[in-house]
């Protein structure tokens, strides 16, 4: 039953990585790229750490050892650093490669470039 | 005890970073290269806590959590070198 | 005060990464390690950490933010990506940068707003300008070119940003 669990978790989780990972060749340009790597990746891990820490409770209570809770512990503390620290890095590469001249392709409406040309005219 | 669903987790999560890995040598411009190492330092977090739950070393996720800050400001760092110092 | 703050971040955290060190509990060496480990981040970023960060060490918010993560964020990135998985496969994208307006006060809501955006449907933030109190948000598939508000790009997570960020 629990191991079915662990399971299900890890095979959504490996889903959205590969998917993640796809995305990077099937998009066009950075930004398209950004929004498959950000959001796929970020999902994948969520459930990864899930696995684990329905792993680590259910070994707590088979074996009452102290190093399983460290481990859920840590898993969720690396989850939450990957949370905070993974939109803002995507986010700082958007508008690096925004500001050092690389378009969206196929773009219908470009506002920030238009903002950018309004402050240097 | 040792559960082997972690270990073809692992494996499953190293491949997708090698097709990330050839986006990072096919990739045309600089930025789409940024884009591919951001990528592998996620999976590469997300397959240590797998590996150390699969091992039973709490001592890999401890890793995994420097890794992520640690990836999270070369990542910034690279950025701001993109866009031209620190305007 | 801002010492305060700090030294009660680093001690939790301390406390959240060796517990289990005495049974399911925290031996006391590991304590007063912590104690002082607390102390000398604490002192070394009274002055980077600002003053109003006191806010954070409400408990109701604290509450707000697990009822966020866990609930409207996660749906939002549950949707989210779908969505790519649908655009992956099929390949139907039309991207554009779209100017967002949106009425915020101080940066942490837009710093929330803006990573909420990022990881939930179709949407990423390129740029923040509080000066103009508008966001620049890269669209994977247009709907609206010159949108008035913020509801069509973020849907109800301004409100939360606006109610978590005050």
């Amino acid at each position: 039953m629990i191991e079915s669990i662990i399971y299900v978790f890890l095979a959504i989780s490996i889903t959205f990585n590969l998917l993640g990972s796809f995305s990077l060749h099937r998009f066009p340009d950075v930004y398209t790229r950004l929004h498959g790597a950000t959001k796929c990746t970020t999902f994948g891990t969520i459930f990864a750490v899930l696995a684990v820490v329905v792993h680590a409770i259910w070994q707590i209570r088979e074996t009452g050892d102290p190093k399983y809770l460290q481990m859920a512990l840590h898993s969720v503390v690396a989850l939450i650093a990957l949370m905070l620290t993974n939109p803002t890095g995507a986010h700082a590469i958007a508008k690096a490669a925004h500001l050092s001249g690389y378009k969206p392709a196929k773009a219908v409406i470009d506002a920030y470039e238009r903002k950018l040309r309004g402050e240097r005219a | 005890m040792i559960f082997t669903g972690f270990f073809y987790g692992a494996i499953a999560i190293a491949l997708g970073a090698f097709i990330t890995l050839i986006r990072i040598m096919l990739g045309p411009s600089v930025p789409d290269r940024v884009v591919g190492v951001d990528t592998l330092n996620t999976l590469i977090v997300a397959g240590m806590i797998l590996l150390g739950a699969a091992y039973d070393r709490v001592i890999y996720i401890d890793i995994a959590i420097v890794y992520a800050l640690l990836s999270y400001i070369g990542t910034l760092v690279i950025a701001k070198y993109l866009q031209g110092g620190l305007e | 005060m801002s010492f305060i703050v700090a030294f009660i971040w680093s001690f939790a955290l301390w406390l959240v990464l060796t517990a289990g060190t005495n049974g399911m509990l925290w031996s006391l060496e590991e304590l007063i390690a912590g104690i002082i480990f607390a102390t000398i981040v604490g002192f070394s970023t009274r002055n980077i950490i600002g003053e109003k960060t006191q806010r954070f060490l409400n408990p109701i918010k604290w509450l707000g933010f697990i009822v966020y993560a866990v609930g409207p964020l996660f749906w939002g990135m549950a949707k989210a990506n779908l969505d790519v998985a649908y655009r992956v496969v099929t390949g139907k994208i039309k991207p554009g940068i779209v100017r967002v307006p949106v009425d915020l006060e101080n940066e942490a809501q837009y710093t929330i707003l803006s990573n909420s955006i990022t990881l939930t449907p179709g949407t990423l933030t390129v740029d923040a300008c509080p000066e103009e109190k508008a966001l620049y948000v890269h669209w994977i598939y247009v709907k609206e070119e010159e949108p008035k508000t913020s509801e069509p790009v973020a849907g109800s997570f301004e409100k939360w940003a606006r109610r978590l960020g005050k």
